[in-house]
């Protein structure tokens, strides 16, 4: 995928309850939270967002809560993918979950300000920011193979078509 | 070459002899916990990929417990969910408003996650079971999906930290300083994708509750799981609570480990954590006289009903200070019915407090105790993130029951050896 867009720059520690605070996570619907994303950091971030712009952003984005509202309300914000230093572990894994793209880029972060314009080649895992390239941490295979199935669930119908058949009986 | 307890349990669960940090494994799960925020999404992922056949009822614990009774109609619509689910899968283990409370209590209560189990939970405090001696971790609902269509889970084997505690604790210091203080060592980043092993004299004399606050906030320093070794303490615990065999894992002296802390906690006075983050921690001392608005004992983290005790030990005769409010959520019923059978409830109410059924409350912001702009809070939950609670602008501070009760009395931030 090539994505291309503004850069929108955060610090480290970027907890789930400023990407979506808890009184929205009453439903999962991308329209619902959309307005709100962001709002505990930056109120006019679902505002100010276009179609394709960029998350660049320290250590440990997502960290907290387990919200996988998190991942859908960045992707229904029109935001393109997440840049940053690392990520909490179960955001994660949410984002790989609904297909959010996500890059462990560190030295695009630091490069990165606020309105650079990025571009992001999520195959070959190259960010580039205001003409500069650099090259995102590699995903381990398996992940890379849930991405490419898009999204966990493919990945969960064929792994049961591979070993197992419906327990329905314990039901 | 050794392994530790969560390299032990995550290999068992694999079915391998032995793993090492940073191998990806699948794993079998032996529970699979979700409530009201993230059953509904997960149920709807396995509707609409036709795998709602493929789940094993026995290992599925249903809690309803962020906001019941439901505060709107898209409140009402996910218990709805989760109760439409549990019937149609013949659910055993699913609590509904009233006969629960919060799942990360009411799952050690009732026995159903034991030493050596591997656990997922909806929810990122599911690290909380690992005091029992297993490996628990929390994640998200297309996760838990997916855990409950396959029972079992990809997992990358984590590297362990090991976290030692030397020495006894001083009076009004208990478990939650002890995690507050290991977070503030090594911030909200410092155990991130790792496992948080805890040991040493003082873990063995704390009791099974204190325990589970210190695991619980395991998450605050971005751990995926944290343990403890299973000894008497636990033994005891489990108990008539667990039916079922379990196995006790343990560490091998040859265990490798990615870095070991050491603590001497003689020393520690209660801690609080100053907004916005669990790891910003000071000494009580430093922030007293701080005035508050708010006070909640009460959440996964603190509302067993040791810390009621510890609450109302401070709290007994005393009136809460004019202009503020004091909520009590025990964190489970069988923890309210006790505590009812104590007096304890009768101490909180008498200091004119408010006791609501057992229920997250004020902890995630959704429901009862949502604070408004500039207001403060002194709470005993386990996160102080800017908005968790309620406004932006809202103040937070993290501590123990102790704190949290003296601070009811006065108004402002307090330290319980003063009072
Ligand atoms: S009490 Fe708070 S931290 Fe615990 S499960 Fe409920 S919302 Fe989460």
């Amino acid at each position: 995928m090539q994505l291309a867009g503004k850069a929108y720059k955060f610090g480290d520690n970027v907890d789930t309850d400023v990407i979506i605070p808890g009184k929205y996570l009453v439903t999962t619907d991308p329209a619902r939270l959309a307005p709100h994303c962001m709002e505990g950091i930056d109120p006019e971030f679902a505002k100010k967002v276009q179609k394709g712009d960029m998350i660049f952003a320290g250590e440990n984005f997502g960290c907290g809560s387990s919200r996988e509202h998190a991942p859908i309300a960045i992707k229904a914000s029109g935001a393109s993918c997440v840049v940053a230093k690392n990520f909490a572990r179960i955001f994660f894994r949410n984002a790989i979950n609904i297909g959010l793209p996500i890059l462990v880029c560190p030295e695009a972060v630091d490069y990165a300000k606020s309105g650079s314009s990025a571009k992001v080649d999520t195959e070959r895992g190259i960010v580039d920011v205001d003409g500069k390239s650099f090259e995102a941490d590699p995903f381990p295979e398996f992940i890379t193979s849930i991405i490419q199935k898009g999204g966990l669930m493919e990945y969960v119908k064929e792994r049961l078509k591979q070993k197992q058949v419906p327990v329905s009986s314990s039901a | 070459m050794g392994m530790t307890m969560t390299e032990k349990i995550i290999a068992s669960h694999a079915g391998l002899e032995e793993v090492k940090p940073g191998q990806l494994v699948n794993a079998k799960v032996d529970v699979i916990m979700a409530h009201d925020i993230t059953g509904p999404p997960a149920f709807k992922a396995l509707k609409n990929n036709g795998l709602v056949d493929y789940v094993d009822s026995k290992k599925v614990v249903l809690v309803l417990d962020h906001i019941v009774p439901p505060k709107d109609i898209d409140s009402a619509m996910n218990c709805m969910a989760v109760r439409q689910f549990a019937g149609e899968k013949n659910i055993e283990h699913f609590y509904d408003v009233g006969q629960g409370g919060i799942a990360h209590n009411v799952l050690p209560q009732e026995g159903l996650v034991a030493p050596g189990d591997l656990a997922v939970g909806g929810d990122s405090h599911t690290c909380t079971y690992g005091a029992l001696g297993c490996f628990a971790t929390g994640m998200g609902h297309t996760d838990i999906a997916a855990a409950m269509a396959l029972g079992e889970v990809w997992l990358r084997v984590p590297e362990t930290l090991k976290f030692v505690y030397n020495g006894k604790l001083g009076k009004y210091v208990t478990g939650k300083d002890l995690i507050l203080q290991t977070i503030g060592k090594i911030t909200v980043n410092g155990a991130n994708y790792k496992a948080m092993e805890f040991v040493g004299y003082a873990i063995r004399s704390l009791p099974m509750e204190q325990r589970f606050t210190m695991t619980n906030m395991v998450i605050e320093a971005s751990g995926k799981n944290g343990v403890m070794p299973v000894d008497d303490v636990t033994k005891d615990y489990v108990k008539g609570r667990v039916d079922r065999e379990y196995k006790i894992y343990k560490s091998d002296e040859d265990a490798k480990f990615e870095k070991t802390y050491e603590f001497d906690i003689d020393n520690i006075p209660p801690l609080v954590a100053k907004p916005y983050s669990p790891d910003n921690i000071a000494p009580v001392d430093e922030v007293k006289g701080v005035k508050v608005d708010q006070v909640f004992i009460g959440s996964c983290t603190n509302g067993w009903l040791g810390d009621l005790r510890q609450a109302a030990e401070i709290m007994k005769g005393e009136k809460i200070a004019k202009g503020i409010r004091l909520i009590v959520i025990p964190a489970t019923m069988a923890i309210y019915r006790q505590a009812l059978k104590e007096g304890l409830i009768d101490v909180f109410i008498d200091a004119g407090g408010v006791v609501s059924p057992s229920t997250c409350g004020p902890c995630p912001g959704l429901h009862q105790g949502v604070m408004g702009p500039g207001e403060v809070g002194l709470f005993t939950t386990n996160r102080n993130f800017r908005g968790r609670t309620g406004h932006p602008e809202a103040k937070i501070y993290l501590s123990n029951p102790y704190v949290a009760a003296a601070t009811a009395i006065t108004g402002e931030i307090t330290d319980p050896r003063e009072v």
